[in-house]
């Protein structure tokens, strides 16, 4: 082939690579924007006062979904509480204390397993364990199958960022007398802290959306109530049984309550990004 | 062809030096990474208060001996020791010795600079926490004597809450030197401590570490054949896990007195 040929071959394959990167980029953009609009364009009518001030309507009359609203941040908070403590213990453990273990091993295997587990079977689990045997839905067991999403993520994150901090650093601190505890807490945490930031906001970006573990457990609530034991509302439950209903005015309440989650996903997704952008500076 | 072997030059030359002047005291030290043999029989004494230079080939053991010296390879289950490293006495190696005391005795810097994510001063003062609960005035005092004795204090001084990662790379270093001191060691190693650092921060490294002998007993580990020439009492040739020689600085770079020493000082291999 002669070198003239040869260039516009590799300059047509360019171009053609090229083409189909744009075109799938597009594509991808497109899809996300329709949604995005879609859930805006939906979501902003059914947005007033008493969204934030009234609990769920009976068909008909005026409401809101202050309890959809307190239950998810009650449960979720409750959530995150637990799978910070558990997920940032394990994932540490894993990273500087497991070594080549088997059990290490093997606690790492079945996180990476209930990584990817579907969140139905988790809640199911929760059912099985905890609202059988106590004889009832509650906030407490949609919490406890929440923190069951966020622990793997968490644990994760955790050990990979800890992984990432240089060898010399531990061997730094050890290398000057600190046991690797306080290695652990005084230097490496700190040194990996907004990473795990990012890491638990992720998992919380994930739990806030989480509707079939949440059926199983928390079921749903019409009234405002801040009693956990009890049957909880939460905005995924009650945008799964509006959305579904026949009546135009719940069907606007689950658009709303989708752009409330969607801008705290949002939110908190910015939020990770900023950190993880404050990390690389330091 | 035929080469001839110089028949003059012994394998292994090794200056002994008068028990009460040894700091650090090694005696037949084997070391094994797993099944890997990493040291084999290295014999050798540190003079107190005097600056000695380990050189050779890559790969040649001396940052592993340098790791031995204050149990650092014991944070990695398959390394061990065996032989005896005597401190003032009292074999290190041996079980049951407070290892975070001989580290408290024996401080290490290492080859990156390696700041702790705080401030200048809480760097500092890191090592001094861990062994003595000081009040506030007379551990600001401690961290400023470190940081003087460091070269560091004229460039810090007004800026000692910043964190210690806005520092330059050699500002970093000598930070970590100054970290290591601060806890009082009697014994400081430093593993290729200039290596990542341009000539100027080296040039002020090497001064502090030349002030840093009237006090301590400094081992340093380099590739830098004139650094070991400037800066060191003694130096310690080692090859393929052996110490190969060992004697005055000048006597080893001017005369060596064997031929894998002559060999890789003028330039013949390494």
């Amino acid at each position: 082939m002669s070198s003239a040929s040869l260039r516009l071959s590799r300059r047509l394959g360019a171009w053609a690579f090229l083409g189909f990167a744009w075109l799938a980029t597009a594509l991808a953009l497109l899809a996300l924007a329709a949604i995005l609009w879609t859930l805006v364009s939906q979501g902003l009518a059914g947005l007033d006062l008493a969204v934030f001030t009234m609990s769920t309507p009976a068909p008909g009359s005026r409401g809101g979904l202050l309890n959809a609203i307190l239950g998810s941040i009650m449960m979720c908070t409750l959530a995150m509480l637990a799978a910070v403590f558990v997920g940032v213990l394990s994932g540490t453990w894993l990273s500087e204390f497991a070594g080549a273990s088997r059990y290490g091993k093997v606690v790492r295997f079945v996180n990476d397993v209930l990584l990817a587990a579907p969140s139905i079977l988790i809640g199911l689990f929760v059912y099985e364990i905890i609202v059988h045997p106590m004889k009832g839905f509650s906030g407490y067991a949609g919490a406890v199958a929440l923190a069951m999403l966020a622990v793997p993520v968490i644990t994760r994150t955790t050990e990979d960022v800890l992984r990432l901090q240089p060898v010399a650093l531990r061997e730094a601190s050890v290398a000057l007398g600190a046991p690797l505890w306080r290695t652990v807490l005084a230097v490496l945490w700190k040194a990996a802290r907004s990473g795990m930031i990012t890491g638990a906001l992720l998992a919380f970006a994930r739990i806030s959306g989480e509707t079939a573990p949440l059926l199983f457990t928390a079921l749903n609530n019409q009234f405002l109530s801040l009693d956990l034991s009890k049957p909880t509302a939460s905005l995924p439950a009650v945008i799964f049984q509006f959305a579904l209903s026949a009546y135009d005015d719940w069907r606007r309440l689950a658009w709303a309550g989708a752009l409330l989650i969607a801008l705290a996903v949002l939110t908190v997704t910015i939020l990770a990004r900023l950190l993880s952008r404050e990390t690389r500076r330091s | 062809m035929t080469i001839l072997a110089p028949t003059a030059a012994p394998a292994t030359s090794i200056l002994a030096l008068p028990d009460d002047q040894v700091a650090l005291s090694i005696r037949d030290l084997d070391f094994f990474y797993g099944r890997t043999q990493a040291l084999h029989g290295v014999s050798v004494g540190f003079k107190k208060q005097a600056v000695t230079a380990l050189i050779g080939p890559s790969g040649c053991g001396k940052s592993t001996l340098l790791r031995v010296l204050n149990r650092i390879y014991s944070l990695y289950p398959g390394q061990r020791a065996e032989g005896r490293v005597l401190l003032d006495g009292e074999d290190i190696l041996a079980r049951g010795v407070d290892v975070a005391q001989l580290r408290a005795r024996v401080g290490m810097v290492f080859q990156k600079p390696t700041p702790f994510p705080m401030s200048i001063f809480d760097n500092v003062a890191y090592g001094v926490r861990l062994y003595e609960k000081l009040p506030k005035a007379e551990l600001a005092a401690r961290v400023e004597q470190a940081l003087r004795r460091a070269a560091l204090w004229d460039e810090v001084k007004d800026k000692l809450k910043e964190s210690g990662l806005s520092l330059s790379g050699g500002q970093q270093q000598r930070l970590c030197v100054a970290r290591a001191i601060a806890v009082k060691p009697e014994v400081l190693l430093l593993d290729e401590p200039a290596s990542a650092l341009d000539p100027i921060s080296t040039a002020r490294l090497e001064e502090t570490v030349a002030e840093l002998k009237a006090d301590h007993t400094v081992v340093i580990v380099t590739h830098n054949m004139g650094q070991a020439a400037r800066l060191s009492d003694h130096t310690g040739f080692m090859y393929l896990g052996r110490l190969v020689e060992f004697g005055e600085t000048e006597q080893v770079f001017t005369a060596p007195a064997t031929e894998r020493a002559r060999d890789y000082i003028t330039g013949r291999f390494g």
